[in-house]
């Protein structure tokens, strides 16, 4: 595995590794004594005048597992990559470890994702088993913005209200997933002024039937016309090609306070989805998108039935 | 014989310390010190930069802080971690970080390839106060980050980091300050967290020197970085 940048090095692992275990040997059997009968000899040293040490064999069970440990790093440089540049007998590498997981990985779970990849999506919103692998891949990959419920946060979308920023088709949610989003609404502040400002949030409450003061609602209106309704549309309904919100409903992304919508309105916002083609591939996306799309349908159903 | 070998070892203190460093650091000689002769280890992988100005201070942040205490900067070559966080991780990577992020422990998740996994606003929300975002998170807030960043001293620091091998021109240095003005401590750790491991991507799977080395890196196409190209 070692790719060094010049042969000195390889030679310098090699010689080092060789006399560190030539000199174990060494060491063990210049120790290596037998042990002989009669009584044991003593050493040489003597302590505190008298104090002196018996020289007794080194211990055997001691002396096989050093054996053990020689033989066990011979046999191990020759089958794994060690000893300088050699490969080792077996071939292995880290990275190739990690192909081969991948590769079983792909063997067991592959016939499980060619299942659903020829389905419709709207099929595999309804599949149980997709979902259920949809759902752990979304707390995986989804829940730090989305929520573990899906419900979203401030400046997060919700995706369990069938409401949808960028439109809630099948395909379109797995395009949104595949290739990320981009969001911006540009600030206003400058261009309008403070109190224009204000104006427009109050006709912007008015829309959706939130308290206002119709003065300014009034007088806000014409803003809008001029400065909004290319994103927003001429009744405010939004414009799901561009992500523009509707701001006739119920569903606020950062928040319907006049205060929130000022400073919306003043500083505009950028939002991003990121794009999940190349780090998920397709197959997971496809199961993703069928998930997110079950998380609104389950929600549009009792209002459905409602009507 | 032995016995007087031994005898020599043990009543020459002077003899016993130099035995002693050489016995220690055989170790190192052998495994640590052919690692700083390595292609792999000491070429950057393509498209690699080293960091700039803003980036740096983030990163100077970031060890203020204490992140690496909670989070890795290392993807093992194990599937169950390149499926949750990208690419693994490969030396060439590391080649500018003096010293490297690589952390020890995984109180939160890897952040190796955590560049462009998440929205600025995202990671704005989250430093400020975690649980806006996450509400199981139990990573601390960092409500103090939202004040204008330290700048007097990048150009010694980035003298510095050239004294050691980072490639910054006189340019680069003398124009730091000018790309720092006006940047908050959040900004600055945003940059720098968005622009963690972007530089390997699925176009460009291993570093070439790995390449060489590992076996079929071609293969390596199918669990690729997070998408690393933030579109703005």
């Amino acid at each position: 595995m070692a790719d060094f940048v010049s042969g000195f090095w390889n030679a310098w692992v090699m010689v080092l590794v060789f006399l560190s275990i030539a000199f174990c040997v060494f060491v063990l059997v210049s120790n290596t004594t037998k042990r002989t009968p009669g009584p044991v000899g003593l050493h040489d040293h003597v302590w505190d005048e008298t104090l002196q040490e018996y020289n007794n064999p080194l211990p055997r069970w001691w002396m096989y597992m050093f054996w053990i440990t020689i033989i066990f790093a011979i046999t191990y440089l020759t089958l794994y990559p060690g000893f300088g540049n050699n490969q080792g007998k077996l071939g292995w590498s880290a990275a190739g470890q990690w192909e081969a997981e991948q590769k079983a990985a792909a063997e067991k779970y592959g016939p499980i994702f060619a299942k659903y990849r020829g389905m419709d999506l709207n099929a595999v919103a309804g599949d149980k088993e997709a979902n259920e692998m949809g759902h752990r891949m979304f707390l995986t990959y989804c829940a730090q913005c989305h929520g573990a419920d899906a419900k979203g946060a401030k400046g997060f979308p919700n995706l369990t209200d069938n409401d949808w920023l960028y439109g809630g088709e099948p395909d379109t949610i797995k395009t949104t997933i595949l290739d990320g989003r981009q969001g911006m609404m540009p600030p206003f502040g400058p261009a309008l002024g403070a109190d224009g400002v204000k104006d427009v949030a109050n006709y912007v409450r008015s829309l959706s039937g939130l308290a206002n003061d119709s003065l300014r609602a009034q007088r806000g209106k014409e803003i809008f016309a001029q400065n909004c309704v290319a994103c927003h549309g001429p009744e405010a309904k939004g414009t799901p090609a561009l992500g523009a919100p509707n701001l006739t409903d119920k569903t606020w992304l950062y928040g319907s306070s006049e205060a929130t919508i000022i400073e919306t309105v003043t500083h505009g916002r950028t939002n991003r989805m990121p794009a999940w083609k190349e780090f998920l591939g397709e197959d997971k996306v496809h199961l993703l998108s069928g998930y997110v799309l079950s998380l609104s349908k389950s929600a549009a159903a009792p209002a459905e039935e409602k009507k | 014989m032995a016995q007087s070998n031994h005898d020599f070892i043990e009543r020459k203190v002077g003899w016993l310390i130099v035995f002693t460093l050489m016995t220690v650091s055989v170790g190192g000689l052998v495994e640590i010190v052919p690692l700083f002769h390595m292609k792999s280890t000491t070429t950057p992988v393509e498209g690699l930069k080293p960091y700039d100005p803003v980036r740096l201070v983030g990163r100077d942040i970031y060890i203020r802080e204490g992140c690496y205490n909670c989070h890795s900067q290392m993807i093992r070559p194990f599937r169950a971690e390149t499926e949750r966080y990208g690419h693994y991780s490969v030396a060439g990577e590391y080649v500018y970080d003096h010293p490297f992020q690589w952390g020890s422990k995984r109180t939160g998740p890897d952040l190796h390839r955590v560049g462009g996994r998440y929205s600025d606003q995202w990671h704005r929300i989250h430093l400020l106060n975690p649980r806006d975002v996450v509400p199981e998170s139990n990573m601390p807030a960092f409500p103090w980050l939202d004040r204008p960043a330290k700048i007097d001293d990048i150009e010694a620091k980035m003298t510095a980091l050239r004294k050691v091998g980072v490639p910054y021109s006189d340019e680069e240095i003398q124009g730091a300050r000018k790309a720092l003005e006006g940047k908050t401590e959040l900004e600055a750790v945003i940059a720098y967290l968005q622009g963690l491991g972007t530089a390997l991507s699925a176009g460009k799977p291993a570093a070439p020197a790995v390449a060489a080395a590992a076996p079929a890196p071609a293969e390596a196409a199918p669990a690729p970085a997070p998408a690393a190209a933030e579109k703005q």
